[in-house]
């Protein structure tokens, strides 16, 4: 079963489909980043711990500096890239990076991504049509006491 | 996008493969951010960082300069990862020492310029009001863009050689004036008295705004700030927030006035800094214990001015043995201050007067495993914000704060 569609501006790169992983954190390769392994390093990161590589990061915004612009070239070439980057709002090094490394981008899309993608949805971007699309939507992680993690109502 | 005849004869690949891709690399940026055509530019300033680029970065140039890659207008380098004087003495690895060499071999037959600075604004080239220019390493840009009055967006490393070898960049983001406009307003009560403190407010400012396309309008200061002030406030803004561009009432050229900063629109949003917002800064990063590892001065490199300061409460003193100290520069500020006898007196001391490097590009992950490391005091909110991800506490204080503890080998309580 579908889910929604998200539109925004076209962005950068290959139609792909992949799982969403979501952080409510923004993110810089070099800030959060252990670039020899893919996964995030910094503590107390939304998604510290969790791998990059294969997946579609999902994230409000780029922070810092011109990292990424090297970064994510040297992250595709060892395979440990994401496949897309989803933002809310991106900047210049972001987009500059992608378009080097030959990965996917997008950003301003409506609904807010943050907000309407969950970690585990499975989803498609395509960059030049401005749309991200759910294919299949995770289930909630659900905590021992029967909440759910993402502290949405359940059901 | 509208291309001139020039550029679509570049795009063509009749100016050389390396213009070719350079230029289509930069158009695909361009259509992202609806860039309506290409601006020329008068110079380009990279980053081309080992550390970051790795392997296949390091390759990437290697072919450029083997194809005969030529650049265009001035380009000139930022800060590298290597002062190949202390690579030995700080345990730096072989291999990446090496690769550097290389990596200044690629860039110097490119026609680049081997500067090795990330206060070029400061030492090499001043850009004039509404000059474009194609700058990466953030500190720089928005500086240009807020002090100077120049244009430049975030041009990351690849960015930057590509205007660099096609002499444009895609006309968007802060090349343009509806951009350049203020959005949030700043009012400054603090007392901002340390280079640290102006660090401070862009890490609060940086933090809140976190928006590339933001534009913090500060109002308030009570004297006016000097050139290294507003060094460590840009460098900061632009690590916490991402931010390329800022204004100051009565104090860079496009804000004369508060209605002048906003072009006559209303703020968005609102903030006031004062001592209690400055010091909430410095309480976000507490000392994990009393002994302090390490002390850097860096990010960005010092001044004549900064190094001098430095000198001052160093002389005659001695650094303890279990603390390191760390001091950053250019070549032209480590030759002057070694002239004017500041370099002598921190390094009779016992202190490091690196040149060309920023600490925090220099495997810093390495050299702390190596020294076991596990803390770094700084005046720099900008390595504080970074360097936790190489997996060290941080700790920010102000600079007086910082070299006593250099001395006493601990941070008094």
């Amino acid at each position: 079963m579908s889910g929604p569609v998200l539109r925004g501006p076209a962005g950068f790169g290959p139609v792909v489909e992949g799982e969403a992983l979501v952080s409510a954190d923004a993110f810089s390769p070099r800030y959060d980043l252990d670039r020899d392994t893919g996964v995030i390093s910094r503590k107390g990161h939304a998604i510290e711990g969790e791998s990059l590589a294969g997946r579609i990061l999902v994230t409000p915004a780029a922070k810092g500096g011109v990292a990424a612009g090297w970064a994510l070239y040297d992250m595709q070439a060892r395979g440990i890239a994401p496949k897309a980057f989803v933002f809310r709002t991106t900047n210049p090094v972001f987009v500059q990076g992608c378009v080097l490394a030959g990965i996917g981008i997008m950003d301003r899309l409506e609904p807010d991504p943050v907000a309407t993608l969950r970690t585990g949805d499975w989803i498609r971007v395509d960059p030049e049509a401005g749309t991200v699309t759910v294919l299949r939507r995770a289930r909630a992680p659900v905590t021992p006491n029967g909440r759910r993690a993402d502290g949405r109502q359940s059901g | 996008m509208q291309l001139t005849a020039r550029e679509e004869r570049m795009l063509s690949g009749a100016e050389g493969e390396a213009v070719r891709w350079a230029l289509e690399m930069q158009v695909a940026v361009g259509k992202v951010f609806g860039a309506r055509n290409m601006v020329p530019v008068t110079s380009a300033h990279m980053m081309g960082d080992m550390e970051v680029m790795g392997d296949p970065g390091h390759a990437l140039l290697e072919r450029l300069a083997e194809g005969g890659a030529r650049t265009r207008v001035p380009t000139t380098t930022n800060a590298r990862c290597v002062d190949f004087a202390a690579a030995e003495r700080l345990l730096q690895p072989a291999a990446m020492v090496a690769k550097e060499a290389e990596l200044i071999g690629f860039l110097r037959r490119m026609g680049v310029m081997i500067t090795d600075t990330c206060i070029n604004y400061q030492t090499l080239y001043q850009p004039h009001m509404g000059e474009h220019v194609a700058w990466g390493d953030t500190g720089t840009v928005i500086y240009a863009n807020s002090v100077l009055g120049a244009r430049s967006n975030f041009e990351s490393g690849p960015a930057a050689l590509a205007a660099g070898l096609t002499g444009v960049t895609p006309n968007y983001g802060f090349h343009l004036d509806e951009q350049r406009r203020g959005t949030a307003l700043v009012e400054v009560t603090a007392t901002l008295a340390d280079l640290a403190d102006w660090g401070a407010l862009g890490a609060a400012v940086g933090r809140w705004l976190n928006d590339y396309w933001q534009v913090p309008v500060f109002d308030g200061p009570r004297r006016t700030p000097t050139a290294d002030e507003l060094k460590h406030l840009g460098a900061s803004l632009a690590s916490y927030g991402s931010l390329a561009m800022f204004h100051m009432v009565g104090v860079t050229p496009e804000a004369r006035t508060l209605a002048d900063a906003f072009g006559g629109a209303a703020p968005r949003t609102r903030l006031t800094i004062d001592d209690a917002a400055i010091e909430a800064v410095y309480a976000s990063y507490p000392p994990d214990r009393e002994e302090i590892d390490l002390v850097v001065l860096t990010g960005p490199q010092l001044s004549v001015f900064e190094l001098r300061a430095v000198a001052e409460r160093l002389a005659g003193r001695k650094v303890h043995g279990n603390t390191q100290l760390i001091v950053t520069t250019n070549a032209q500020n480590r030759e002057a201050a070694a002239r004017l006898g500041y370099v002598g007196a921190i390094e009779d001391a016992g202190g490091l007067v690196l040149s060309g490097v920023c600490f925090y590009l220099m495997a810093p992950g390495e050299m702390r495993r190596r020294f076991g490391w596990r803390n770094v005091l700084t005046n720099s909110a900008k390595l504080a914000n970074i360097i936790g991800g190489y997996r060290y506490h941080p700790i920010l204080r102000r600079t007086p704060v910082c070299i006593e503890a250099a001395v006493a080998g601990r941070l008094a309580a």
